[in-house]
C-alpha cells in the first residue's frame, strides 16, 4: 500500500487548476487527466467539452433555481438546493462513464440532469408523487438517498459485484461532510478496502449539515480519515470545476486498473438552506456567504472561459437562453404531473401478489367505492367477513 | 429420503440453491474457512470459492448495506447473521434499505437477499444470543419472513426464499440444530407437500382446539397435542411457517371447526405474533370462537440469563396450561380471569 500518495492537497489549501479569478495554472498530477479539454489531444474539440460542462453548470443551477421557486409556490413539497456546489457535482459527472454506476445523496439533482435525468425525474419525489425520480438502470445512477451515508454501502456492494464479475465498470458514491460521521460510510470504507472494491468516494464538503458546521464532524479535514482505512484521499477545491474532473478522472482509472478505492474531498459551499424547511440566517453569519460567493463556481469558470475564448455574449447569451427553457420546462412538468392513484398505493410493496396486503387493498376498494355512493363499505358487516 | 441434522438439511439446501443459480452468493462473518459459527455453511467456500462465500468485515450494517449492493449488480445474496441479538446493527439497513427499496422505485429495482438468522433461546448462551426478534420484520412492509421448524423445511424452505424475488428474513430455530429429520432432497423449490413459503401447514388433525407456533415452539407444541390427547383434548397443531404474510386461510378453515385458538412463541408477548393473530383471528372468526384467543409467550423481559431461561421459555406444561384456558378447563388464571 506504499505505491500511492495518501493525503494529497492536505497540507495547507485544497489542490486548485483554476483560481478563484479564473487563471488555470498547471498541475503536475492532474494536468494528464485535463489532455482533452485542455486542447492537448488530437481530433478532440476542446472548445465544445468546456462549454458543455460550462453550460451544464448554468443549466443546473437555473434548475436549482426553479425548484427553490416550485416549492414556494406550492408545487414542490420540499426541494434541496445545491447551489454553489455545480462545480462539484457538474466537474465529476463529467468523468463518469456511462456503463458506472453511482450512488447519490438527494442533493445531487445536478448529477441526475447532467447524466440525463428526465425533467420530470428530478422533481418527482419532490413532489410527493413517489419516493424516487429516474429509472436506475436506465440511467445507471441509483435513487437519491434520503438516510445519510446509507448509499456508500450499496456502492461498495455493487462495486464488489463487479470485481466479482471481472468487469471495468467503477462505481461513485456521493455523500457530505456530515455523513462521513455515520457508521455506515465508515463500514463502507472498511469493505471497499477490505475488498479493494472499484469504488470512488465523493465527498461534497459543503461545510454545513443543516446547522452544523463541519467541524462538529471533524477536527481534521475530512479526507484525513480516508487513509486510516486504506484509501488514498485527495482534498481539493469543489468549486473549481476542472480539479473536480480531474480528480474524479484519476480515481476512475484507479478503480478500473484494479487498484481499488480512492476518496476525493470536495472543499465546496453550500450557498443555500439545507432544504426550503430550513433558516440558515438562525445559524450563520451572512458575511460568509459573502466571502464564498467570492469563489463562486460559474463566475470562476465564466472568467478561465472568457480569458481563453471560448466564452462571449453570444455563448453567455445561448446558455442562458438553455437554461430559461430547460426551467420552463421543469416547471411544465412539474405542473403537469398526474397525481398518483390511489390505489397504487399497494403497488410494488412486494413483487407479487401478498393476501394479506390484498385483503387490505379490498377494503380500501370497497371503502372508496362506498364514498362515491353514499354507502359506507364499514357500515356492512360482512364486508370484515366475520360472517 | 436420508436422515440429517438441521444443520445438515440447511447446508444441504444453500448447496443446491448455489449450484442452481451462479448468482447465489453466501456473506456473513466466519461463514467461510470456519463454516459458521453453528457450521451451517461447512464445505461451500472449499467448494465454490471465496467469491461465492464471503468471509466478510465485522460490521453487520456493512454487511446487509454491500449486500444490497450486490444485488442490484444482479447478485442473489444470502446474508448470515451470527446470532439474532446482532441483527440490529442492521437494522436501518433492513428496515430502511432492504424493505423499501422495491416500493421506492417502483418495482425496477428488485432486492431478493435471504437473511439467515439463528433465533430463540434454550442453549445456555450469555446475552443477546437467544432473541426472538421476528416481530420487528414481520412489521416492516416489504419484508418476507418465516421461521422454519425442522430438517425438511430447512432444506426445501432456504431455497425457496433464496430463489424468491422479495428479501426474506429467515430464522433459523437455533436449539433445533442438532435435531435429526427425514429430508427428501428430491423436494427442491415446491417444497414438500406442494406448500410454497407463505403457507402454514397443520400437523395434527384435531378438533377441540388449535394450537399455532413456528421455529423452536413447534416440536413442544406436537409434545403438547399428544399429552393433551391423553386428557382427551383434541389438538389441531399448526406450524405457521410464514411469519409475513400469515396464511390465515388455513388458520381460519381451523378455527371454524375448533372454535379455540392458542398462539406459542418465545417471544415477548405484547405486540407480538401471538396479538396480531388473535386479533386477526377475532375479526374473521368472532361468531365461530368458544373462547377468546390465548397467548402463551415469553414475558415481557429483556431474555433472561440462562440459569432463568426455562423459567422464561414456553414449555409443554405452559403450552398445556394455555390449552385448558382455551378449553375452559382449571388452570393457573382460573378464578382471576374476568367471566371465569
Amino acid at each position: 500500500m506504499s505505491t500511492y500518495q495518501m493525503t494529497a492537497g492536505h497540507g495547507g489549501s485544497p489542490i486548485q487548476l483554476l483560481s478563484p479569478d479564473g487563471v488555470r495554472h498547471p498541475h503536475e498530477r492532474y494536468d494528464r487527466f485535463l489532455a482533452d479539454i485542455d486542447g492537448r489531444v488530437d481530433g478532440v474539440d476542446a472548445t465544445a467539452l468546456l462549454a458543455s460542462v460550462f453550460e451544464d453548470m448554468v443549466v443546473a443551477r437555473r434548475i436549482d433555481a426553479e425548484g427553490t421557486a416550485l416549492q414556494r409556490q406550492g408545487q414542490l413539497g420540499l426541494w434541496p438546493p445545491f447551489v454553489g456546489q455545480e462545480a462539484a457535482q457538474i466537474g465529476s459527472a463529467h468523468a463518469i462513464g456511462q456503463e458506472d454506476f453511482i450512488f447519490p445523496s438527494y442533493r445531487e439533482i445536478g448529477v441526475a440532469y447532467a447524466r440525463g435525468a428526465e425533467l420530470s425525474d428530478l422533481v418527482r419525489q419532490w413532489r410527493g408523487n413517489a419516493h424516487s425520480g429516474w429509472d436506475p438502470f436506465a440511467l445507471n445512477m441509483a435513487p437519491s438517498q434520503v438516510v445519510i451515508g446509507a448509499q456508500t454501502l450499496h456502492a461498495v456492494g455493487y462495486a464488489m459485484g463487479v470485481l466479482f464479475d471481472g468487469a471495468e465498470t467503477a462505481v461513485v458514491t456521493y455523500f457530505g461532510d456530515g455523513a462521513t460521521s455515520q457508521g455506515d460510510v465508515n463500514e463502507s470504507m472498511v469493505f471497499a478496502a477490505s475488498f479493494q472494491a472499484p469504488v470512488v468516494f465523493f465527498c461534497q464538503n459543503n461545510q454545513w449539515a443543516i446547522s452544523e458546521p463541519v467541524g462538529v464532524q471533524a477536527h481534521v479535514p475530512i479526507a484525513h480519515r480516508a487513509p486510516g482505512f486504506g484509501i488514498p484521499s485527495v482534498r481539493i477545491d469543489g468549486n473549481d470545476v476542472l480539479a473536480c474532473l480531474a480528480a474524479t478522472r484519476e480515481a476512475l482509472e484507479r478503480a478500473r486498473s484494479g487498484n481499488g478505492p480512492s476518496f476525493i474531498e470536495a472543499v465546496t459551499y453550500r450557498m443555500g438552506p439545507h432544504t426550503t424547511a430550513d433558516d440558515p440566517t438562525r445559524y450563520r453569519d451572512a458575511n460568509e456567504l459573502e466571502d464564498w460567493k467570492e469563489k463562486d463556481p460559474i463566475a470562476r469558470f465564466d472568467a478561465y472561459l472568457t480569458s481563453i475564448g471560448v466564452l462571449d455574449d453570444g455563448l453567455r447569451a445561448r446558455v442562458a437562453e438553455k437554461a430559461d427553457s430547460v426551467a420552463a420546462a421543469l416547471r411544465e412538468a412539474t405542473i403537469h404531473m398526474p397525481d398518483p392513484e390511489p390505489d397504487s398505493l399497494f403497488e410494488h410493496v412486494y413483487s407479487g401478489p401478498q393476501p394479506v396486503l390484498d385483503r387490505q387493498r379490498e377494503h380500501f376498494e370497497r371503502y372508496r367505492a362506498g364514498l362515491e355512493t353514499g354507502i359506507g363499505a364499514g357500515s356492512n358487516p360482512s364486508a370484515e367477513g366475520g360472517h | 429420503m436420508s436422515e440429517m441434522t438441521f444443520a445438515k438439511a440447511l447446508n444441504a439446501g444453500l448447496r443446491q440453491a448455489m449450484e442452481r443459480d451462479s448468482k447465489v452468493v453466501l456473506m456473513g462473518e466466519d461463514i467461510g474457512r470456519l463454516g459458521g459459527v453453528f457450521r451451517i455453511t461447512d464445505g461451500l467456500q472449499k467448494d465454490f470459492g471465496a467469491h461465492r462465500v464471503i468471509d466478510t468485515p465485522l460490521a453487520e450494517s456493512g454487511i446487509m448495506g454491500t449486500a444490497i449492493g450486490m444485488a442490484y449488480r444482479g447478485y442473489r445474496p444470502v446474508v448470515e447473521i451470527q446470532f439474532d441479538g446482532f441483527v440490529y446493527p442492521a437494522f436501518d439497513q433492513i428496515v430502511s434499505q432492504v424493505a423499501k427499496l422495491h416500493f421506492r422505485t417502483l418495482g425496477r429495482v428488485k432486492v431478493p437477499l435471504t437473511i439467515r438468522i439463528p433465533f430463540g433461546g434454550g442453549i445456555g448462551s450469555p446475552e443477546h444470543h437467544s432473541e426472538s426478534p421476528e416481530a420487528y420484520f414481520v412489521h416492516t412492509s416489504g419484508l418476507r419472513v418465516v421461521a422454519v421448524s425442522n430438517p425438511q423445511d430447512a432444506y426445501s424452505m432456504i431455497q425457496q426464499a433464496i430463489a424468491c424475488d422479495d428479501p426474506v428474513v429467515f430464522f433459523e430455530p437455533k436449539r433445533r440444530y442438532h435435531d435429526k429429520g427425514e429430508v427428501d432432497e428430491a423436494v427442491g423449490l415446491d417444497g414438500l407437500g406442494g406448500l410454497d413459503l407463505s403457507r402454514a401447514r397443520v400437523l395434527t388433525e384435531g378438533t377441540d382446539v388449535t394450537l399455532v407456533a413456528y421455529g423452536p415452539l413447534v416440536k413442544t407444541c406436537l409434545d403438547a397435542a399428544t399429552a393433551a390427547s391423553d386428557e382427551g383434548i383434541s389438538v389441531e397443531a399448526i406450524d405457521l411457517r410464514s411469519l409475513s404474510p400469515i396464511d390465515y386461510a388455513t388458520l381460519e378453515a381451523s378455527v371454524r371447526k375448533t372454535g379455540r385458538l392458542v398462539v406459542a412463541h418465545e417471544a415477548s408477548q405484547t405486540a407480538g405474533l401471538g396479538a396480531e393473530i388473535a386479533a386477526s383471528i377475532t375479526e374473521r372468526c368472532f361468531y365461530f370462537l368458544e373462547h377468546a384467543p390465548v397467548r402463551v409467550t415469553g414475558f415481557d423481559v429483556p431474555y433472561p440469563h440462562s440459569k432463568l431461561e426455562f423459567d422464561h421459555l414456553p414449555d409443554l406444561d405452559r403450552i398445556l396450561d394455555g390449552v385448558d384456558r382455551a378449553m375452559g378447563r382449571p388452570n393457573s388464571l382460573s378464578g382471576i380471569e374476568e367471566g371465569e
